[in-house]
Protein backbone atom coordinates (compact mmCIF):
# COMPACT_ATOMS: atom_id res chain seq x y z
CA UNK A 1 0.00 0.00 0.00
CA UNK A 2 1.09 3.56 -0.72
CA UNK A 3 0.50 6.28 1.84
CA UNK A 4 1.70 9.82 2.39
CA UNK A 5 1.52 12.46 5.10
CA UNK A 6 -0.03 15.75 4.16
CA UNK A 7 -1.21 18.92 5.86
CA UNK A 8 -4.70 19.99 4.84
CA UNK A 9 -7.21 22.40 6.36
CA UNK A 10 -5.34 22.80 9.64
CA UNK A 11 -4.36 19.21 10.40
CA UNK A 12 -1.92 16.50 9.41
CA UNK A 13 -3.45 13.52 7.62
CA UNK A 14 -2.49 10.18 6.20
CA UNK A 15 -3.22 10.35 2.46
CA UNK A 16 -3.70 7.65 -0.18
CA UNK A 17 -3.50 7.80 -3.97
CA UNK A 18 -6.81 8.58 -5.66
CA UNK A 19 -7.82 8.98 -9.29
CA UNK A 20 -8.72 12.62 -8.54
CA UNK A 21 -5.66 13.46 -6.42
CA UNK A 22 -5.34 12.15 -2.87
CA UNK A 23 -7.82 10.62 -0.46
CA UNK A 24 -7.38 11.56 3.18
CA UNK A 25 -7.89 8.95 5.90
CA UNK A 26 -11.15 10.70 6.85
CA UNK A 27 -12.48 10.21 3.30
CA UNK A 28 -12.03 13.70 1.87
CA UNK A 29 -10.60 13.80 -1.64
CA UNK A 30 -8.25 16.67 -2.47
CA UNK A 31 -6.26 17.77 -5.46
CA UNK A 32 -2.60 16.84 -5.13
CA UNK A 33 -1.63 20.50 -5.26
CA UNK A 34 -4.12 21.57 -2.55
CA UNK A 35 -2.31 19.71 0.20
CA UNK A 36 1.11 20.39 1.70
CA UNK A 37 3.19 17.27 1.39
CA UNK A 38 5.31 16.25 4.37
CA UNK A 39 7.97 13.53 4.39
CA UNK A 40 5.84 10.34 4.25
CA UNK A 41 7.22 8.92 7.51
CA UNK A 42 8.31 10.54 10.75
CA UNK A 43 12.02 10.08 10.32
CA UNK A 44 14.23 8.90 13.19
CA UNK A 45 17.91 8.68 12.36
CA UNK A 46 18.68 9.61 8.77
CA UNK A 47 21.59 7.86 7.07
CA UNK A 48 22.99 8.46 3.62
CA UNK A 49 25.43 6.51 1.49
CA UNK A 50 28.10 8.11 -0.62
CA UNK A 51 29.58 6.51 -3.74
CA UNK A 52 27.28 3.49 -3.65
CA UNK A 53 27.04 3.16 -7.44
CA UNK A 54 30.33 2.37 -9.17
CA UNK A 55 29.63 4.52 -12.25
CA UNK A 56 28.74 7.52 -10.04
CA UNK A 57 31.94 7.05 -8.00
CA UNK A 58 33.88 7.08 -11.28
CA UNK A 59 32.03 10.22 -12.34
CA UNK A 60 33.40 11.88 -9.18
CA UNK A 61 36.87 10.31 -9.68
CA UNK A 62 36.66 7.89 -6.74
CA UNK A 63 37.56 4.21 -6.65
CA UNK A 64 35.61 1.49 -4.85
CA UNK A 65 35.12 2.03 -1.12
CA UNK A 66 36.70 -0.51 1.20
CA UNK A 67 33.62 -0.19 3.41
CA UNK A 68 30.34 1.65 2.84
CA UNK A 69 30.73 5.44 3.05
CA UNK A 70 28.00 6.32 5.56
CA UNK A 71 27.12 9.75 6.81
CA UNK A 72 24.21 11.16 8.79
CA UNK A 73 21.84 14.07 8.49
CA UNK A 74 19.79 16.13 10.91
CA UNK A 75 16.03 16.80 10.93
CA UNK A 76 16.56 20.28 9.45
CA UNK A 77 17.37 18.67 6.10
CA UNK A 78 13.95 17.04 5.59
CA UNK A 79 11.46 18.32 3.04
CA UNK A 80 8.27 16.97 1.48
CA UNK A 81 7.14 16.45 -2.10
CA UNK A 82 6.66 19.74 -3.99
CA UNK A 83 8.84 21.62 -1.51
CA UNK A 84 11.36 24.30 -2.42
CA UNK A 85 15.09 23.81 -1.84
CA UNK A 86 17.25 26.93 -1.56
CA UNK A 87 20.20 27.49 -3.85
CA UNK A 88 22.43 30.16 -2.29
CA UNK A 89 23.44 32.99 -4.61
CA UNK A 90 26.83 32.51 -6.21
CA UNK A 91 27.23 28.75 -5.88
CA UNK A 92 28.48 26.98 -9.00
CA UNK A 93 27.59 23.32 -8.52
CA UNK A 94 24.44 22.22 -6.73
CA UNK A 95 23.17 18.83 -7.84
CA UNK A 96 20.28 16.50 -7.07
CA UNK A 97 20.75 12.87 -6.08
CA UNK A 98 17.87 10.49 -6.78
CA UNK A 99 18.07 7.67 -4.22
CA UNK A 100 16.04 4.69 -3.04
CA UNK A 101 15.21 5.36 0.63
CA UNK A 102 14.82 2.38 2.95
CA UNK A 103 12.58 2.76 6.01
CA UNK A 104 13.33 0.55 9.01
CA UNK A 105 10.28 -1.08 10.64
CA UNK A 106 11.68 -3.26 13.42
CA UNK A 107 14.69 -2.76 15.72
CA UNK A 108 17.84 -4.25 14.21
CA UNK A 109 21.08 -5.09 16.02
CA UNK A 110 23.56 -7.58 14.67
CA UNK A 111 21.22 -8.92 11.98
CA UNK A 112 22.47 -11.25 9.27
CA UNK A 113 22.21 -10.23 5.61
CA UNK A 114 19.76 -13.09 5.06
CA UNK A 115 17.41 -11.73 7.76
CA UNK A 116 17.88 -8.03 7.11
CA UNK A 117 14.78 -7.48 4.96
CA UNK A 118 12.57 -8.60 7.87
CA UNK A 119 13.56 -5.29 9.51
CA UNK A 120 12.62 -3.13 6.53
CA UNK A 121 9.11 -1.59 6.62
CA UNK A 122 9.22 -0.18 3.14
CA UNK A 123 10.60 2.35 0.71
CA UNK A 124 10.26 5.89 -0.51
CA UNK A 125 12.08 8.17 -2.95
CA UNK A 126 14.74 10.65 -1.84
CA UNK A 127 16.30 13.56 -3.63
CA UNK A 128 19.36 14.41 -1.54
CA UNK A 129 20.95 17.65 -2.75
CA UNK A 130 24.67 18.42 -2.58
CA UNK A 131 26.33 21.82 -2.92
CA UNK A 132 29.82 20.89 -4.01
CA UNK A 133 31.13 24.45 -3.58
CA UNK A 134 31.14 23.84 0.18
CA UNK A 135 33.00 20.51 0.17
CA UNK A 136 35.82 20.28 2.70
CA UNK A 137 37.92 17.19 3.30
CA UNK A 138 36.95 16.69 6.95
CA UNK A 139 34.26 14.12 7.71
CA UNK A 140 33.54 14.52 4.01
CA UNK A 141 30.86 14.98 2.81
CA UNK A 142 30.69 17.69 5.46
CA UNK A 143 27.46 19.10 6.88
CA UNK A 144 27.77 22.42 5.09
CA UNK A 145 27.66 20.48 1.81
CA UNK A 146 24.99 17.91 2.68
CA UNK A 147 23.00 18.87 5.78
CA UNK A 148 21.36 22.02 4.54
CA UNK A 149 17.76 22.99 5.35
CA UNK A 150 15.29 21.33 3.01
CA UNK A 151 18.01 19.61 1.00
CA UNK A 152 16.68 16.07 1.54
CA UNK A 153 13.34 15.70 -0.21
CA UNK A 154 11.37 12.54 0.66
CA UNK A 155 8.17 11.15 -0.81
CA UNK A 156 5.58 11.43 -2.04
CA UNK A 157 4.62 7.94 -0.85
CA UNK A 158 5.81 5.43 1.66
CA UNK A 159 5.37 2.01 0.02
CA UNK A 160 5.21 -1.23 2.05
CA UNK A 161 8.18 -3.55 1.50
CA UNK A 162 5.86 -6.44 0.55
CA UNK A 163 4.71 -4.37 -2.44
CA UNK A 164 8.29 -3.87 -3.67
CA UNK A 165 9.75 -7.38 -3.97
CA UNK A 166 11.93 -6.18 -6.86
CA UNK A 167 13.60 -3.46 -4.73
CA UNK A 168 16.99 -4.57 -6.06
CA UNK A 169 16.03 -4.08 -9.72
CA UNK A 170 14.25 -0.72 -9.83
CA UNK A 171 14.87 1.89 -12.48
CA UNK A 172 15.85 5.31 -11.14
CA UNK A 173 15.25 8.34 -13.31
CA UNK A 174 15.68 12.08 -12.79
CA UNK A 175 14.37 14.82 -15.05
CA UNK A 176 15.22 18.51 -14.86
CA UNK A 177 12.39 20.58 -16.36
CA UNK A 178 11.12 17.46 -18.13
CA UNK A 179 14.49 16.58 -19.68
CA UNK A 180 15.97 13.26 -18.52
CA UNK A 181 19.43 13.78 -16.94
CA UNK A 182 19.95 10.67 -14.83
CA UNK A 183 19.06 7.03 -15.28
CA UNK A 184 20.22 4.03 -13.30
CA UNK A 185 19.09 0.83 -11.68
CA UNK A 186 19.19 -0.24 -8.03
CA UNK A 187 20.77 -3.54 -9.16
CA UNK A 188 24.02 -1.57 -9.62
CA UNK A 189 24.40 -0.63 -5.95
CA UNK A 190 27.86 -1.46 -4.60
CA UNK A 191 26.45 -2.40 -1.18
CA UNK A 192 22.89 -3.65 -1.53
CA UNK A 193 19.93 -2.93 0.74
CA UNK A 194 20.14 -6.05 2.97
CA UNK A 195 23.90 -5.67 3.25
CA UNK A 196 23.51 -2.01 4.27
CA UNK A 197 20.99 -2.88 6.99
CA UNK A 198 23.25 -5.67 8.25
CA UNK A 199 26.32 -3.42 8.11
CA UNK A 200 24.74 -0.56 10.10
CA UNK A 201 23.25 -3.01 12.60
CA UNK A 202 26.69 -4.56 13.11
CA UNK A 203 27.81 -1.54 15.16
CA UNK A 204 24.56 0.18 16.25
CA UNK A 205 20.89 -0.46 16.88
CA UNK A 206 18.53 0.63 14.13
CA UNK A 207 15.03 1.66 15.21
CA UNK A 208 11.64 1.93 13.49
CA UNK A 209 11.52 5.15 11.49
CA UNK A 210 15.23 5.21 10.73
CA UNK A 211 15.79 5.92 7.04
CA UNK A 212 18.73 4.90 4.87
CA UNK A 213 19.35 6.76 1.61
CA UNK A 214 21.15 4.24 -0.54
CA UNK A 215 23.16 6.45 -2.88
CA UNK A 216 22.69 7.83 -6.35
CA UNK A 217 23.69 6.49 -9.78
CA UNK A 218 25.64 8.31 -12.46
CA UNK A 219 24.19 11.44 -14.02
CA UNK A 220 24.23 14.31 -11.53
CA UNK A 221 24.16 17.78 -13.08
CA UNK A 222 23.98 21.30 -11.74
CA UNK A 223 20.51 22.75 -11.17
CA UNK A 224 19.47 26.39 -11.15
CA UNK A 225 16.88 28.61 -9.51
CA UNK A 226 13.44 27.87 -10.95
CA UNK A 227 14.29 24.36 -12.10
CA UNK A 228 11.78 21.61 -11.42
CA UNK A 229 13.44 18.30 -10.55
CA UNK A 230 11.50 15.05 -10.77
CA UNK A 231 12.81 11.78 -9.36
CA UNK A 232 11.11 8.50 -10.21
CA UNK A 233 12.00 5.03 -8.93
CA UNK A 234 10.13 2.01 -10.30
CA UNK A 235 6.47 2.31 -9.36
CA UNK A 236 7.17 4.06 -6.05
CA UNK A 237 5.96 7.37 -7.39
CA UNK A 238 7.20 10.65 -8.73
CA UNK A 239 8.95 13.07 -6.36
CA UNK A 240 8.81 16.69 -7.54
CA UNK A 241 10.75 19.59 -6.09
CA UNK A 242 11.81 23.06 -7.20
CA UNK A 243 14.88 25.21 -6.62
CA UNK A 244 14.43 28.59 -4.93
CA UNK A 245 16.78 31.56 -4.65
CA UNK A 246 18.05 33.55 -1.70
CA UNK A 247 15.47 36.18 -2.65
CA UNK A 248 12.70 33.56 -2.35
CA UNK A 249 13.95 33.00 1.19
CA UNK A 250 14.34 36.78 1.71
CA UNK A 251 18.11 36.61 1.82
CA UNK A 252 20.03 39.09 -0.28
CA UNK B 1 7.39 22.55 23.60
CA UNK B 2 10.85 23.16 24.98
CA UNK B 3 11.57 25.38 27.97
CA UNK B 4 14.53 25.33 30.35
CA UNK B 5 14.07 27.17 33.65
CA UNK B 6 16.84 25.95 35.98
CA UNK B 7 18.12 22.35 36.06
CA UNK B 8 16.17 20.01 33.80
CA UNK B 9 16.62 16.26 34.17
CA UNK B 10 14.70 13.01 34.21
CA UNK B 11 15.23 10.41 36.92
CA UNK B 12 15.25 6.93 35.38
CA UNK B 13 11.81 5.47 35.96
CA UNK B 14 10.08 8.86 36.15
CA UNK B 15 7.44 9.53 33.51
CA UNK B 16 8.48 13.12 32.82
CA UNK B 17 11.52 15.37 33.25
CA UNK B 18 11.68 17.75 36.22
CA UNK B 19 13.02 21.28 36.29
CA UNK B 20 14.32 22.22 39.76
CA UNK B 21 17.06 24.17 41.51
CA UNK B 22 20.50 22.62 41.91
CA UNK B 23 19.98 21.54 45.52
CA UNK B 24 16.83 19.58 44.71
CA UNK B 25 18.59 17.88 41.82
CA UNK B 26 21.59 17.03 44.05
CA UNK B 27 19.30 15.40 46.59
CA UNK B 28 17.68 13.29 43.87
CA UNK B 29 21.09 12.34 42.46
CA UNK B 30 22.12 11.09 45.89
CA UNK B 31 19.30 8.55 45.97
CA UNK B 32 18.87 7.79 42.25
CA UNK B 33 21.86 6.27 40.52
CA UNK B 34 20.51 6.70 37.00
CA UNK B 35 19.13 9.65 35.06
CA UNK B 36 17.91 9.57 31.49
CA UNK B 37 19.68 11.54 28.75
CA UNK B 38 18.06 15.00 28.90
CA UNK B 39 17.59 15.36 25.15
CA UNK B 40 14.71 17.19 23.48
CA UNK B 41 16.05 17.61 19.94
CA UNK B 42 18.96 16.65 17.72
CA UNK B 43 22.51 16.38 19.09
CA UNK B 44 25.48 17.56 17.02
CA UNK B 45 29.15 17.15 17.83
CA UNK B 46 31.75 19.63 16.60
CA UNK B 47 35.05 18.35 15.23
CA UNK B 48 38.44 20.13 15.21
CA UNK B 49 37.33 23.13 17.27
CA UNK B 50 40.47 22.94 19.39
CA UNK B 51 43.61 24.94 18.58
CA UNK B 52 45.95 22.33 20.04
CA UNK B 53 44.34 19.55 17.99
CA UNK B 54 44.73 21.55 14.79
CA UNK B 55 48.34 22.48 15.64
CA UNK B 56 49.10 18.82 16.32
CA UNK B 57 47.95 17.95 12.79
CA UNK B 58 50.55 20.43 11.50
CA UNK B 59 51.63 19.92 7.90
CA UNK B 60 49.05 17.18 7.38
CA UNK B 61 46.33 19.84 7.08
CA UNK B 62 47.87 21.06 3.84
CA UNK B 63 48.43 17.59 2.39
CA UNK B 64 46.14 14.93 0.91
CA UNK B 65 43.52 13.93 1.73
CA UNK B 66 42.80 17.22 3.56
CA UNK B 67 44.62 19.66 1.23
CA UNK B 68 43.61 22.73 3.29
CA UNK B 69 42.77 23.56 6.91
CA UNK B 70 39.07 23.45 7.81
CA UNK B 71 37.10 26.63 7.11
CA UNK B 72 33.46 26.15 8.16
CA UNK B 73 32.55 24.19 11.32
CA UNK B 74 32.76 20.41 10.86
CA UNK B 75 29.82 18.70 12.57
CA UNK B 76 28.67 15.15 13.15
CA UNK B 77 25.25 13.93 14.25
CA UNK B 78 24.86 11.99 17.50
CA UNK B 79 21.88 9.78 16.61
CA UNK B 80 19.28 8.67 19.17
CA UNK B 81 20.76 5.20 19.72
CA UNK B 82 23.87 6.87 21.15
CA UNK B 83 22.09 8.90 23.84
CA UNK B 84 22.62 7.72 27.38
CA UNK B 85 22.31 9.41 30.73
CA UNK B 86 24.08 9.80 34.05
CA UNK B 87 24.83 6.42 35.63
CA UNK B 88 24.73 4.49 32.35
CA UNK B 89 26.61 1.26 31.77
CA UNK B 90 28.02 1.48 28.27
CA UNK B 91 29.14 -1.46 26.18
CA UNK B 92 32.62 -1.24 24.71
CA UNK B 93 33.26 -3.40 21.66
CA UNK B 94 35.45 -6.29 22.72
CA UNK B 95 37.84 -6.01 19.82
CA UNK B 96 38.60 -2.29 20.25
CA UNK B 97 41.64 -0.86 22.05
CA UNK B 98 39.64 1.57 24.19
CA UNK B 99 37.33 4.53 23.97
CA UNK B 100 38.29 8.21 23.83
CA UNK B 101 36.28 10.18 26.41
CA UNK B 102 35.51 13.44 24.66
CA UNK B 103 34.33 15.57 27.56
CA UNK B 104 32.58 18.56 26.07
CA UNK B 105 30.36 21.49 26.87
CA UNK B 106 26.98 21.12 25.17
CA UNK B 107 25.11 24.24 24.08
CA UNK B 108 21.34 23.85 24.45
CA UNK B 109 19.29 25.77 21.89
CA UNK B 110 16.17 27.62 23.09
CA UNK B 111 14.98 29.47 19.97
CA UNK B 112 15.22 28.65 16.26
CA UNK B 113 18.54 29.83 14.84
CA UNK B 114 18.71 30.67 11.14
CA UNK B 115 21.53 32.90 9.84
CA UNK B 116 22.14 34.23 13.35
CA UNK B 117 24.76 36.97 13.68
CA UNK B 118 27.51 36.69 16.29
CA UNK B 119 26.02 39.60 18.24
CA UNK B 120 22.61 37.87 18.53
CA UNK B 121 23.82 34.28 18.81
CA UNK B 122 23.56 34.10 22.61
CA UNK B 123 19.87 34.97 22.32
CA UNK B 124 19.10 31.51 20.87
CA UNK B 125 20.88 29.73 23.75
CA UNK B 126 18.70 28.28 26.53
CA UNK B 127 21.52 26.73 28.53
CA UNK B 128 24.26 24.15 28.62
CA UNK B 129 24.96 20.56 29.54
CA UNK B 130 27.81 18.13 30.03
CA UNK B 131 28.66 15.49 27.43
CA UNK B 132 30.80 12.41 27.50
CA UNK B 133 31.18 12.24 23.73
CA UNK B 134 32.72 8.80 23.25
CA UNK B 135 34.39 7.39 20.17
CA UNK B 136 36.73 4.66 19.16
CA UNK B 137 39.97 6.62 18.57
CA UNK B 138 40.72 7.35 14.92
CA UNK B 139 43.54 9.32 13.29
CA UNK B 140 41.97 10.02 9.94
CA UNK B 141 39.17 12.58 9.96
CA UNK B 142 38.71 12.47 6.18
CA UNK B 143 35.57 10.33 6.15
CA UNK B 144 32.66 10.55 8.62
CA UNK B 145 33.57 8.18 11.45
CA UNK B 146 30.04 6.78 11.78
CA UNK B 147 31.04 3.21 12.76
CA UNK B 148 33.44 4.63 15.37
CA UNK B 149 31.02 7.14 16.92
CA UNK B 150 27.45 5.95 16.37
CA UNK B 151 27.68 3.04 18.83
CA UNK B 152 24.79 2.49 21.25
CA UNK B 153 25.20 4.67 24.35
CA UNK B 154 28.30 6.51 23.10
CA UNK B 155 26.88 10.00 23.69
CA UNK B 156 26.46 10.37 27.45
CA UNK B 157 24.61 13.54 28.44
CA UNK B 158 23.64 15.17 31.71
CA UNK B 159 22.85 14.75 34.49
CA UNK B 160 20.89 17.89 33.61
CA UNK B 161 20.37 20.71 31.18
CA UNK B 162 21.48 23.83 33.05
CA UNK B 163 19.95 27.25 32.39
CA UNK B 164 22.17 29.79 30.66
CA UNK B 165 22.38 32.13 33.67
CA UNK B 166 24.36 29.49 35.58
CA UNK B 167 27.32 29.80 33.20
CA UNK B 168 28.46 33.36 32.66
CA UNK B 169 31.60 32.69 30.61
CA UNK B 170 31.36 29.50 28.54
CA UNK B 171 34.65 30.37 26.78
CA UNK B 172 36.73 29.93 29.93
CA UNK B 173 35.09 27.07 31.73
CA UNK B 174 36.93 24.16 33.32
CA UNK B 175 36.39 20.63 31.99
CA UNK B 176 37.76 17.72 34.01
CA UNK B 177 37.68 14.06 33.04
CA UNK B 178 38.49 11.31 35.51
CA UNK B 179 38.99 7.67 34.60
CA UNK B 180 39.27 5.54 37.74
CA UNK B 181 42.70 5.24 39.19
CA UNK B 182 44.26 7.74 36.81
CA UNK B 183 45.16 11.40 37.35
CA UNK B 184 42.37 13.77 36.38
CA UNK B 185 42.59 15.34 32.92
CA UNK B 186 41.88 19.05 33.28
CA UNK B 187 41.47 21.68 30.60
CA UNK B 188 39.31 24.69 29.79
CA UNK B 189 37.21 25.74 26.83
CA UNK B 190 39.67 28.60 26.21
CA UNK B 191 41.49 26.54 23.55
CA UNK B 192 38.38 26.51 21.34
CA UNK B 193 38.80 28.06 17.90
CA UNK B 194 35.19 29.18 17.84
CA UNK B 195 33.51 30.22 21.07
CA UNK B 196 29.80 29.66 21.61
CA UNK B 197 28.52 32.73 19.74
CA UNK B 198 30.89 32.32 16.79
CA UNK B 199 30.11 28.61 16.48
CA UNK B 200 26.35 29.19 16.46
CA UNK B 201 26.69 32.00 13.92
CA UNK B 202 28.81 29.85 11.59
CA UNK B 203 26.61 26.75 11.94
CA UNK B 204 23.32 28.58 11.41
CA UNK B 205 24.78 30.07 8.24
CA UNK B 206 24.16 26.66 6.62
CA UNK B 207 21.64 24.84 8.82
CA UNK B 208 18.83 25.71 11.21
CA UNK B 209 19.17 24.85 14.87
CA UNK B 210 15.90 24.16 16.65
CA UNK B 211 14.74 24.49 20.27
CA UNK B 212 15.99 21.49 22.25
CA UNK B 213 18.92 20.81 19.91
CA UNK B 214 22.35 20.42 21.49
CA UNK B 215 25.62 21.41 19.80
CA UNK B 216 28.93 20.59 21.47
CA UNK B 217 31.74 23.09 21.65
CA UNK B 218 33.95 20.10 20.80
CA UNK B 219 36.26 17.78 22.67
CA UNK B 220 39.59 19.16 23.91
CA UNK B 221 42.91 17.78 22.72
CA UNK B 222 44.37 14.70 24.35
CA UNK B 223 41.35 13.38 26.21
CA UNK B 224 41.81 10.15 28.21
CA UNK B 225 41.23 6.69 26.76
CA UNK B 226 39.03 4.46 28.91
CA UNK B 227 38.46 0.70 28.82
CA UNK B 228 35.91 -1.88 29.84
CA UNK B 229 35.72 -1.92 33.62
CA UNK B 230 36.46 1.79 34.03
CA UNK B 231 34.30 4.29 35.87
CA UNK B 232 34.37 7.71 34.23
CA UNK B 233 33.37 11.20 35.35
CA UNK B 234 33.13 14.33 33.24
CA UNK B 235 32.71 17.56 35.15
CA UNK B 236 32.15 21.06 33.83
CA UNK B 237 32.66 24.04 36.15
CA UNK B 238 31.34 23.12 39.61
CA UNK B 239 28.29 21.30 38.25
CA UNK B 240 27.32 17.83 39.35
CA UNK B 241 29.62 15.47 37.45
CA UNK B 242 28.33 13.22 34.69
CA UNK B 243 29.25 9.68 35.76
CA UNK B 244 29.10 6.46 33.73
CA UNK B 245 30.92 3.17 33.42
CA UNK B 246 32.25 1.06 30.57
CA UNK B 247 31.77 -2.67 30.26
CA UNK B 248 32.71 -5.42 27.86
CA UNK B 249 30.02 -5.86 25.21
CA UNK B 250 29.35 -9.47 26.23
CA UNK B 251 28.80 -8.51 29.89
CA UNK B 252 26.27 -5.81 28.98
CA UNK B 253 24.46 -8.17 26.62
CA UNK B 254 24.31 -10.88 29.30
CA UNK B 255 22.84 -8.40 31.79
CA UNK B 256 20.25 -7.28 29.26
CA UNK B 257 19.19 -10.92 28.74
CA UNK B 258 18.91 -11.73 32.46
Amino acid sequence: MKRGRVAYAGAIHTAYPDAHGVRLADGRICRETDVVWLPPVEVGTLFALGLNYAEHAKELSFGKQTQPLVFMKGPNALLGHRGVTRRPDGVVNMHYECELAVVIGRPAKGVAVADAMQHVAGFTIANDYTIRDYLENYYRPNFRTKNRDGATVLGPWFVDAQDVPEYDALELRTCVNGQETQRGNTRDMVTKVPELVAYLSSFMTLAPGDVILTGTPKGVVNVNVGDEITCEIGDLGRLVNTIGSDADFRRH
Amino acid sequence: MFMLADHQFQVEGDVLPRDTDAATMRALLATNPRFRAPVAGAVYGTLLNDRVTLESMGEALAQPPYNAPPKAPILYLRPRNTWSGHGSRIAVPDAEPGVAVGGSLGIVIGHPGVHVGVAEAMDIVAGYTTLGDLCIPHESVYRPAVPLRARDGFCVIGPALVAKRHLINPEAVRISITVNGQPTFVTTTAACIRGVAQLLADVTEFMTLLPGDIVTLGAPHGVPIAHAGDAVQVRIADWEPLAFSLHAEDAVAAQARS
